[in-house]
């Protein structure tokens, strides 16, 4: 019986090893182990031995039997593992083919960039305020320290509905009602759009879009109107960009400065986007004049403030280098969805 | 303002190179555009003396010349008939370049060698009106007492002439060959309209000193109060007028170094007497206007407002009527100028002038504007009188001229002055409050830095006192934060330290509501495809017919802009569904084959006034501006399409209480393919086909669909934060229903009555098919739902769900008379 079992060991051994297939190995393990398999037909002849041998046989009988379950498992999984393999294999796919894409939209250059100084100053504590658009004169002049027929007012070619309406020529009219409705300390950017009479072509619009910064408080000064265009240049034209003011004239500041950021093409050296002087003019700035300030209710002696202004178009045509103004308001969904 | 270097240079040292002059003005406040080099393109082109003059041996119209051009006699062809043997005239020599980039070589002319150019005024860049005595066509002959005057000092030896001047470069002999540094110059400085207050600018710049012109008038006796006389009659808009009156006038051209300052200021020489008034315009920045005495009647200056049906001819030539109001200047009789303005053609200084009267005065600088603007004439000497000048200087201006025209010959000056100054005013004062300068700019510029400063700029301080008194050029100075910009600008702007609100009361930047929901709806827009758009607000009058609107709508009644570019800017849009359209159509004839586009923007409504939002001040004359969110689309899509953006934004925005009406009556849209929007019953836009008659007007040659929605209805509507449901624990049971309806049944109408059936059990209606054509009788349509029930505390039983559809299936066949399809 020793034989017969060390026989079917050595035949299970040599017929495992040859198998091609799961099935095959299924029909092994039925042929060595199943009810009528091979080991137990031994097994059953084991009521025929002696006391002695029994316990031998049934040792060696169970060797036997785990050694063909150990055998026959790795097999399986072996095989499976081919099997999985040449799967695989087949399941091969040409991933140069077009994904699948969410047909997603997308927001306009000019709101991409009035987001991004939105988000800068509203990390610094500013609310974002708003205002007419069609604007009463005073708001848009006379509280801005623009008197009728000043010759300040030849700067801005503005568009009038009659003499006490106009098309508010730049953001200012919003600090002037900021001022007016609320207490310092303030702190506020007001984007929006502004009209002047140009004719359009790639550099003006008669339609364009400002975003005003305006902070009164007790004891500000012209040091924190420099730190803070400082950081805003940083964030939106990258951690080296540097700031220039140079003296300037606006009605509604004193004193008054433009401001030129170190050119985001050369980096001051000098290229076609700065036109050789590296610096490119970006914002209008000062501190709010007292005037400004008395004419909204504001006691000068008391509190001061600064404000700045930008041209949104002018920004965002730098930011995606884009080279005409009309492209904004043509909307051309080739262009829209660049950006 | 252009500024001629050497003209500058009279009145401060500059001792750097023109770009940094440049840089340092702009860094002090006068703006530099740019600096011309004057002469730039004229490259080795250098004086000359005709020595012979022969015909071309093989051309009839060419000659050939021998020239004397100082360290050799050249040969030069040329086609130039108007020139002499013992001319001087300007040579481009060989390896010259010339204006436009015009290169001169030697060569052979028809066979003999020419080895440069004999130059016309054009060839050299400039006109007859620069030069006026250089000759229209042919070359110019320069003036031998030009050269004279410049190079040998009037003597008449013409051997030391030529040895002076022979082979001199033609840009120094013509004085064209200055730096020229033009400036922008802000409204607020009048003061540096002029050369002298630029070089007091750049003086305190470049700490330097600065140098004003030395003044002392000849004068040749006999006495200007007797011989004419002003009268001011209007003295609020004349604070002062100064005149004085010349005798013996020659009128004659104006010596070289005069000319040559104007011409590279942008000057046209004409005139001794013309030249003297632009010249000290230029130089003092104080108008004059010169009259010819002989023509005013009466011996008189009257200083009025103009009278009703009074008008005046312009030494323009043109006819102006003036309106009563206007300033103007007269005699005894009639207007002779408008004040600040231009000159009458009645009083004009000619040729045949004998007396002059000049004038130097300040007239009131709104009066200038307004005037100047109704007649359409700004001139040099209005944009200038409009910001107001400076009420001293008028005087100093006036003595400045008569000393140039006593000391170019040009008349002789009668003694005495006429000065009528009602509006004399004192002297400004301010308190120089230091900290508090130091305070505003967040410096540490010390006292003595502050007021050395201000000297630099002519303000006077009084140590003892703490005061600073303005001079009377500086209108513009009135308080601390005024010199506190003065004292900043020569600090340098970029000296000042950069801080952050260090230390102040901290501030919330936080959205609010409003534009929190404005950036849910981007967002939304975004997420299903749509981009966004931005069109013009200004609109053409002609859009309201274009897209079907009726005669007597609302919309019609736009605001309208008094001043427009043109009529398709011309009034303030209100409906944007024509800007969407035009968009729309752009890509659509660009062959873009799908666009889903919006537009957050506003349109302007006259329907109601302007709510006053800040107290005391009256908004009503201002249209309500309405917040509006445009939807457009074509290509691949339908009604359901655009439908689907407007739900899922309600559903982003948790508005509730919204339905869809049918609205056909809207002229711009599909009469059965267009929906109103309300919420709370109240309308919030509608949207759905574009008409067709629409899209032709447009030319749109597919179908397209357009939404309108107020955006404050959406974010007035729009819900509170999420709350959480529990998820379900208990399982849902499914039940599809097929039913034959009439074809006019809405589905609305079929979900109503599911919905009031079904009970408390009843969790979600799926419509998933629509069928109409085979197996369905005309006139009506098979609509197939799945109804999903489910209870949150318990399992359903078979039951509790039979009686509920049976209350449905009742409900569809008596209210809709529904024939139940087997399923």
């Amino acid at each position: 019986m020793k034989e017969q079992l060390n026989g079917i060991q050595a035949s299970a051994e040599k017929e495992l090893a040859t198998a091609q297939s799961i099935q095959e190995l299924e029909n092994l393990r039925v042929k060595y182990l199943g009810k009528k398999g091979e080991l137990t037909s031994v097994l059953r002849g084991m009521g025929a031995l002696s006391a002695e041998e029994r316990p031998v046989i049934g040792q060696l009988a169970n060797e036997v039997r785990v050694f063909i379950e150990s055998r026959l498992d790795k097999a399986v999984k072996d095989l499976a593992g081919k099997e999985r393999t040449l799967k695989l294999k087949q399941e091969i796919i040409d991933i140069t083919m077009p994904g699948k894409k969410a047909n997603f939209g997308r927001r306009h250059p000019l709101t991409q960039v009035v987001d991004e100084i939105k988000e800068v100053f509203l990390g610094m504590g500013y609310q974002i305020a708003e205002g007419p658009e069609v604007e009463l004169d005073y708001f848009n002049f006379e509280a801005m320290n623009i008197p009728k027929n000043h010759p300040s007012r030849d700067v801005q070619d503005t568009f009038y509905i009659d003499d006490n309406v106009v098309l508010r020529t730049h953001t200012s009219p919003v600090q002037a009602r900021v001022m007016k409705s609320q207490n310092p300390p303030i702190r506020v950017i007001c984007p929006g759009r502004v009209y002047r009479s140009d004719e359009v072509d790639a550099t003006h619009s008669p339609v364009f879009h400002q975003v005003e910064g305006l902070v009164v408080d007790k004891g500000v000064t012209m040091g924190d109107l420099v730190g803070t265009l400082q950081v805003f240049a940083k964030v939106l034209f990258g951690e080296n960009t540097k700031i220039r003011l140079r003296p300037h004239h606006f009605p509604f500041t004193e004193p008054s400065a433009e401001v030129d950021v170190s050119c985001w093409g050369c980096g001051g050296s000098g290229c076609r986007i700065c036109k050789g002087e590296g610096w490119v003019e970006i914002l209008g700035a000062g501190m709010v004049s007292p005037k400004v300030l008395r004419e909204c209710g504001i006691d000068p002696n008391v509190y001061s403030g600064f404000a700045f202004g930008l041209g949104v178009e002018r920004v965002a045509m730098a930011r995606f280098n884009i080279d005409d103004m009309r492209l904004f308001t043509e909307n051309d969904v080739r262009f829209l969805k660049q950006f | 303002m252009k500024a001629p270097l050497k003209w500058l240079r009279k009145y401060v040292d500059i001792n750097v190179c023109p770009k940094e002059f440049a840089e340092a003005m702009t860094m002090s406040g006068s703006k530099v555009e740019g600096i011309e080099k004057q002469g730039e393109e004229v490259l080795n082109v250098v004086v000359g003396k005709i020595l012979t003059r022969e015909k071309h041996p093989d051309a009839d119209k060419l000659q050939v010349s021998m020239v004397d051009v100082g360290k050799e006699k050249i040969q030069i062809v040329t086609g130039a008939q108007n020139i002499e043997v013992g001319d001087y005239v300007p040579i481009a020599l060989d390896g010259s370049s010339l204006p436009g980039d015009k290169k001169i070589k030697k060569g052979k002319l028809r066979g003999v060698e020419s080895n440069g150019m004999m130059c016309s005024i054009q060839e050299l860049g400039y006109t007859k009106y620069d030069f006026p005595d250089a000759e229209e066509h042919g070359i110019y002959i320069l003036s031998k007492n030009l050269l004279t005057e410049k190079y040998a000092a009037g003597s008449s030896d013409e051997k030391e002439l030529d040895s002076k001047v022979l082979g001199k470069d033609i840009r120094e002999v013509l004085g064209i060959d200055d730096d020229i540094v033009e400036f922008e110059i802000t409204p607020n400085r009048p003061d540096c309209l002029s050369i002298v207050g630029l070089a007091r600018e750049a003086a305190a710049t470049m700490g330097t000193s600065f140098r004003k012109p030395e003044i002392n008038v000849k004068e040749a006796g006999g006495n200007i109060n007797e011989q004419a006389s002003v009268e001011i009659r209007d003295a609020d808009l004349c604070p002062r007028y100064t005149a004085r009156l010349i005798k013996n006038v020659k009128i004659q051209p104006s010596p070289e170094w005069m000319k040559e300052s104007l011409r590279a200021a942008g000057i046209r020489p004409i005139n001794n007497i013309v030249d003297i008034t632009n010249y000290v315009m230029l130089e003092m920045g104080q108008p004059l206007h010169a009259f010819d005495f002989d023509y005013l009647k009466g011996r008189k200056i009257i200083v009025r407002r103009a009278v009703e049906g009074e008008s005046i001819e312009t030494l323009d030539g043109n006819m102006r009527k003036l309106e009563p109001g206007m300033l103007v200047i007269s005699d005894a009789e009639r207007a002779v100028a408008v004040a600040g303005v231009m000159g009458g053609g009645n009083s004009e200084v000619t040729e045949n002038t004998k007396s002059i009267l000049l004038e130097s005065a300040v007239f009131n600088g709104t009066s200038v504007r307004i005037t100047a603007k109704k007649l359409g004439m700004r001139t040099e000497a209005s944009s200038r009188m409009e910001k107001g000048l400076d009420l001293n200087n008028a005087s100093n201006a006036l003595d400045r001229a008569v000393q140039l025209i006593a000391e170019l010959g040009a008349g002789e000056v009668v003694s005495g002055m006429i000065d009528c100054y009602p509006g004399k005013v004192e002297p400004r004062s301010i308190k120089l409050e230091y900290e508090k300068i130091n305070a505003l700019l967040g410096t540490d510029v010390s006292q003595e830095e502050m007021i050395a400063i201000l000297r630099s700029v002519e303000f006077s301080v009084d140590e003892a006192t703490n005061t600073v008194i303005v001079p009377s050029f500086r209108e513009d100075v009135e308080e601390m934060a005024d010199l506190a910009e003065e004292v900043a600008r020569f600090y340098g702007y970029n000296n000042i330290k950069p801080t952050l609100l260090t230390g102040k009361e901290m501030t919330r930047g936080i959205k609010s509501f409003k534009q929190r929901m404005e950036e849910s709806i981007l967002d939304t827009m975004t997420a299903n495809g749509f981009s966004e758009i931005y069109t013009y607000s200004f609109a053409s009058p002609s859009i309201f017919d274009k897209i079907n609107l009726p005669l007597d709508s609302e919309l019609r009644n736009a605001v309208v802009v008094s001043n427009p570019l043109g009529t398709e800017f011309s009034i303030m849009r209100t409906t944007t569904i024509p800007d969407m359209l035009t968009v729309l159509s752009t890509n659509y004839n660009r062959r873009v084959e799908e666009a889903r586009l919006f537009e957050l923007s506003r349109t302007y409504s006259k329907k109601a006034p302007r709510k006053s939002q800040i107290e005391g001040k009256d908004e009503s004359a201002l249209p309500v501006e309405i917040e509006t969110l445009t939807i457009g689309l074509y290509g691949k899509v339908d009604f359901y399409d655009l439908k689907g953006a407007v739900e899922s934004l309600l559903a982003e925005l948790r508005v509730t209480g919204y339905e869809f009406i049918r609205e056909s009556e809207n002229p711009t849209f599909h009469p059965g393919r267009t929906a109103a929007l309300t919420i709370n019953g109240e309308k919030a836009g509608v949207f759905g086909e574009v008409h067709p008659d629409v899209l032709d007007n447009f030319e749109i040659g597919t179908k397209a669909y357009v939404a309108v929605l107020e955006v404050e209805k959406l974010i007035g509507n729009a819900g509170a934060t999420a709350q959480y449901k529990h998820l379900p624990k208990f399982p849902a049971v499914t039940r599809d229903i097929a039913m034959l309806v009439k074809d006019e049944i809405m589905v609305k109408q079929i979900e109503d009555i599911i919905q009031q059936r079904a009970g408390k059990i009843l969790e979600e209606i799926k419509l998933f098919d629509v069928y109409k054509g085979k197996q369905v009788p005309e006139g009506m349509k098979s609509v197939a739902y799945s109804i999903i029930f489910r209870a949150e505390d318990r399992t359903l039983t078979d039951e509790d769900v039979n009686k509920a559809m049976t209350k449905i299936l009742d409900g569809l066949k008596t209210g809709l008379d529904a024939q139940l399809r087997e399923q």
